[in-house]
């Protein structure tokens, strides 16, 4: 690593002071576990590296307008702990412990994570499908981007130089909503994907019709994919196991995957399609899953086991 | 560029200058000669350079000295409490935790971590919470076995 210089502002306002100070040359770094990779192997040279971590506060998760507020600094470990999303969208719960090993969820950031913009990383296309948005914030004041017109290329975003992620806001589900996400993990658990899929299944009143769908892919293209033409074909459909298999043929339209020693491109494609359609399989069991415990009586308060172990 | 940093090692103070693009495993092994961390893959895959940040397991490998001002340290060095091994020591001894010797200050650094948060945990836990400590002789058995019977020697 090339020698830099280490800033450690203590609160927001001196962190977009230092960003305006050192314009492209400053790097913000969180947990630092992505970033110290690419500085390692110098393909990011930063002559500054702002330090988040005296920075106290932005790293909450809470219940917010109906739907949840994410912190920037939240660690993954702490959004995987969490017993507020347990309870209120579990699949976020699954989708942040598939990252990488305790080590890195435990430094990283959810904020940090979404700004490396690796399109192989897992979180992205469950925020996508949940139709996340991020809120970035400067000198000049703050914008909230929807997460699907975030990502532009390999490592790349929409983020200006002097931006920060303070928030990620995922909007109230509607009534009648499963998600759903899963990754394809051929050779090791801490692997990223071969593809991976997230969904986000809305059902009408009457459980017979897809109200509304969302659907991203990671692993399988430069950039996290939402696979609108998929969605598209499902809307207003009925429900039934050849649309969600139809659906999954019409997502390997949306993909352009690279061949790597995790499967060749055609191989991707092809389980694009497959992890497509599981996906959509699985938010619909989530749908009945949460309509059997809503009918089921509620068991009397004190007979509710105690949670297993420390979870923070 | 330096920087002057304080934080704790195994319980004591430590101040010390660093540059700032030194990383905190060269800053224990070669700064305060703490070589019982060891450096395997250097990306953070492989968990033979794990220490605890404030109880929190990590890579050592990717994480710079400067980010460790103001918290606090556990390297392998730091388990025995006045020369006697803690109960995961004693466990890896007993049950022949290892084999060649390089991944196990990083297992037995993982492994008290779990054993802090969780003291009787099942192999599944195990397997989940240490999936990110990789033994080359595949030791596996043996240091899940270390793990499971880790509370016996716990007083």
């Amino acid at each position: 690593m090339i020698p830099f210089e280490y800033r450690t502002p203590k609160n927001l306002k001196e962190v977009h002071a230092t960003l305006k100070e050192f314009g492209s040359d400053a790097k913000l770094i969180a947990g630092g576990t992505a970033l110290v990779i690419m500085m390692k192997q110098r393909l990011v040279r930063p002559s500054c590296l702002v330090s988040l971590r005296s920075v106290r506060g932005l790293n909450g998760i809470e219940i917010k307008n109906g739907g949840i507020a994410i912190g920037g600094l939240a660690t993954h470990r702490a959004v995987e702990g969490s017993s507020l999303l347990r309870r209120r969208l579990p699949m976020l719960t699954e989708t942040y412990h598939h990252v990488a090993t305790l080590r890195v969820r435990n430094m990283a950031t959810v904020g940090g994570g979404l700004a490396h913009a690796d399109p192989n990383q897992d979180p992205p296309p469950s925020l996508i499908a949940l139709g996340a948005t991020v809120k970035a914030t400067s000198a000049n004041g703050a914008r909230t981007i929807p997460l699907d017109e975030f990502f532009k290329d390999y490592y790349e975003t929409v983020l200006n130089p002097d931006e920060i992620i303070t928030e990620v806001m995922i909007p109230k589900l509607a009534p009648n909503t499963g998600a759903a996400y899963i990754k394809f993990l051929p050779r090791t658990a801490d692997d990223y994907a071969t593809v991976s899929a997230a969904a986000v299944l809305t059902l009408d009143k009457a459980n017979k019709t897809i109200a509304d769908v969302r659907i991203a892919l990671g692993s399988v293209g430069v950039t996290p994919i939402r696979a609108t033409a998929a969605e598209a074909l499902l809307r207003g459909q009925p429900v039934k196991s050849e649309a969600f298999a139809a659906a999954g043929e019409k997502a390997k339209e949306a993909v352009d995957p690279l061949s790597d020693f995790r499967g060749s491109a055609a191989y991707k494609k092809d389980m694009a399609a497959v992890f497509v359609r599981r996906a959509l399989e699985k938010a619909l069991a989530d749908i009945r899953q949460q309509a059997r415990a809503k009918a089921a009586p509620k068991p009397a308060r004190k007979k509710v086991a105690k949670k297993k172990g420390k979870r923070r | 560029m330096n920087k002057k940093i304080k934080f704790r090692v195994n319980g004591k103070r430590v101040e010390t200058e660093v540059p700032t693009n030194r990383l905190l495993i060269d800053c224990l092994r070669y700064d305060l000669g703490l070589t019982g961390t060891k450096e395997g893959c250097s990306v953070g895959v492989c968990g033979a350079c794990t220490v605890l940040m404030d109880g929190d397991m990590i890579s050592s490998c990717l994480t710079l000295a400067v980010m460790a001002d103001g918290h606090d340290i556990t390297t392998v060095e730091g388990l025995a409490k006045n020369g006697e091994l803690n109960p995961v020591q004693k466990s890896f001894i007993q049950y022949g935790g290892f084999q060649c010797g390089i991944c196990t200050p990083g297992q037995v650094v993982a492994a008290t971590a779990l054993l802090a948060e969780n003291p009787k945990p099942d192999e599944d836990e195990i397997k989940d919470w240490m999936m990110g400590n990789l033994c080359r002789c595949t030791g596996y058995y043996k240091i899940i076995e270390s793990i499971q019977k880790a509370h016996q020697f716990a007083k």
